[in-house]
């Protein structure tokens, strides 16, 4: 099982690489071809540009674009130096949906690029001004955050009242019988064998961040409404996890955690000496690792699909859709097996980095995991 | 800035506040309102399954030594009933031989007793016939004795036809 997930995800990995030696000159040449004629493609409206596409499908947006010229308009929350000001994104959109300037209550603002910035009569960039206004929107992606956190809640409210109807002893049906092997699976190969004999007490949290993950690198999938959106591939999300496990790792750790970290029992004072800094630098590389490693296979996965598709513009022919289509199809198949994978992986390091803050460490010079041990 | 050129490694403030208020309300509510019943359910579940488990394989071992028992019970039953057959076979060979003694002793003593009444009797008849001889002898010496006077010859035949009497007798 272990043998056959590594040797899977190896391949997984080889064929990624693959696939991203073999796209990134593609998307490298259009970058360089991009730059050098930036200031004429400007002008022409409507010109197809691929960076800014994918882009703009990757990154957050103040209002949810639905289909052609229809978007779900959201609120728009500012903090500024001067107060809170509210309004909604359907201001900042004109008819085109192109970003046009909105007259606030404090300042006139517009979107850049999906970032709302504070603009000047002469609609140029206040940057000075716009460092002051901080922007709590509910943006696309938090209102899909949002959706994603109804769905669970609905999903495992049913589920628990479930075992209730049915009562404890019966076994599970429907909903209750595709879920709970799921959460079996995270306690006994995830929390069990890596966080050790308090595991029982992890197990909410380890559960909510495997399943927050999972529903919304699956919602990230679905092209069209209520998914079309990136939130598990956006560095914000997985900063925000990231920090969570950090601050719950760092809480647990006990004082053998600490005492492992600055002065590490069984060693010469000089290799004490040498090793808390590294050990110290650990601490740190840990979470940051967990949010790089999930935002960029997310993300990674949605820039090959979508530079696929665009393929077919860039060709400007639709015979490209010959090549363009499976390739997507394939990529798409192997991002739905990333999305459960990297769900898991998260969890299973999360866990793993519980299990060494509180594990206790019988013997002094005893560097060894015990992560098995019952 | 490398953070700069690329946008999507840029967290915007915005959504992370969102993103981790949002996971934290998720993560409270959650556990008050499925971890917690769920986990619970499924332990105790598994509970009652390993309690079920260790109950049928204390009623399994019960039934063995249970069976176990019965078999020591029927090999001593079986042991008893050979012990008792064979108890009860001596005692009747003992019987028989000891029936076959007495008879044997009664019927030496019958035997002996008959041998004795028949000696007595056989005496008491030798006696009677050694009496009534005698007894003969001395009446047909008589008869001689008076026929001698009378008559020789006659005397003679009359003692042959005694002597042929006597035969008869």
């Amino acid at each position: 099982m272990d043998m056959a997930f590594r040797s899977l995800k190896s391949l997984l990995v080889l064929s990624f690489s693959m696939l991203t030696m073999l796209f990134s000159n593609n998307l490298l040449a259009q970058d360089s071809t991009h730059n050098n004629t930036a200031h004429t493609q400007e002008t022409h409206e409507g010109e197809f540009n691929v960076t800014e596409t994918i882009l703009g499908h990757i990154q957050d947006d103040h209002s949810w674009h639905l289909w052609g010229h229809t978007s779900l308009p959201l609120p728009v929350i500012l903090y500024t130096d001067k107060g809170i000001e509210c309004f909604s994104s359907a201001n900042l959109m004109d008819e085109h949906h192109h970003p046009k300037a909105y007259q606030g209550k404090y300042y006139t603002y517009q979107t850049f690029k999906g970032k709302l910035k504070v603009v000047n009569t002469d609609s140029t960039i206040n940057t000075e001004l716009s460092s002051k206004v901080w922007d709590f929107s509910i943006t696309k992606n938090v209102a899909a955050l949002f959706i994603s956190m109804t769905i669970l809640i609905l999903v495992f409210v049913t589920v628990a009242k479930s075992y209730k109807k049915r009562g404890e002893k019966s076994a599970p049906k429907g909903l209750q019988s595709f879920i709970e092997p799921i959460i079996l699976f995270v306690r006994d190969e995830v929390a069990k064998p890596n966080i050790g004999h308090h595991y029982a007490k992890y197990m909410p949290f380890v559960l909510t961040i495997f399943f927050v993950i999972l529903i919304n690198n699956y919602l990230g999938m679905i092209p069209f409404f209520p998914g079309g959106t990136n939130v598990s591939g956006n560095i914000a999300f997985t900063l925000a996890l990231a920090i969570i496990v950090f601050l719950v790792v760092n809480l647990n750790g006990n004082k053998s955690y600490w005492e492992h970290i600055f002065w590490m029992p069984g060693m010469h004072w000089g290799m004490k000496l040498f090793l808390a800094p590294i050990e110290l630098i650990g601490v740190f590389a840990r979470p940051i690792s967990l949010m790089i490693r999930l935002f960029a296979n997310v993300t990674a996965g949605h820039i090959l699909v979508l530079s696929l598709i665009c393929l077919i513009f860039i060709f400007k022919t639709v015979f490209a859709s010959a090549i363009s289509v499976p390739f997507a199809v394939f990529i798409g198949l192997i991002e739905a097996l990333v999305a459960f994978l990297q769900a898991y992986i998260f969890t299973l390091l999360s866990s793993m980095y519980i299990g060494m803050a509180i594990e206790e460490h019988h013997t002094a010079g005893d560097h060894d995991p015990h992560y098995n041990e019952d | 800035m490398l953070l700069e050129i690329n946008p999507l490694a840029l967290p915007d403030i915005g959504l992370l506040f969102w993103n981790t208020v949002a996971f934290i309300v998720l993560f409270f509510i959650l556990r008050a309102m499925a971890w917690k019943p769920i986990l619970k359910a499924i332990k105790s579940r598994e509970d009652g399954i390993d309690e079920a488990l260790s109950k049928a394989e204390k009623v399994k071992a019960e039934m063995a030594q249970l069976a176990n028992e019965n078999e020591a019970l029927l090999q001593k039953a079986r042991e008893e009933r050979a012990v008792l057959i064979k108890e009860a076979k001596e005692q009747s060979d003992k019987m028989v031989a000891d029936a076959k003694d007495k008879a044997k002793t009664e019927y030496d003593r019958i035997v002996a007793d008959a041998q004795i009444a028949i000696n007595q009797q056989k005496n008491a008849a030798l006696t009677d016939v050694k009496n009534q001889v005698g007894a003969l002898v001395i009446e047909i010496s008589e008869k001689i004795l008076r026929k001698e006077l009378s008559d020789k010859a006659e005397q003679e035949n009359y003692i042959k036809q005694l002597a042929e009497e006597v035969k008869l007798n």
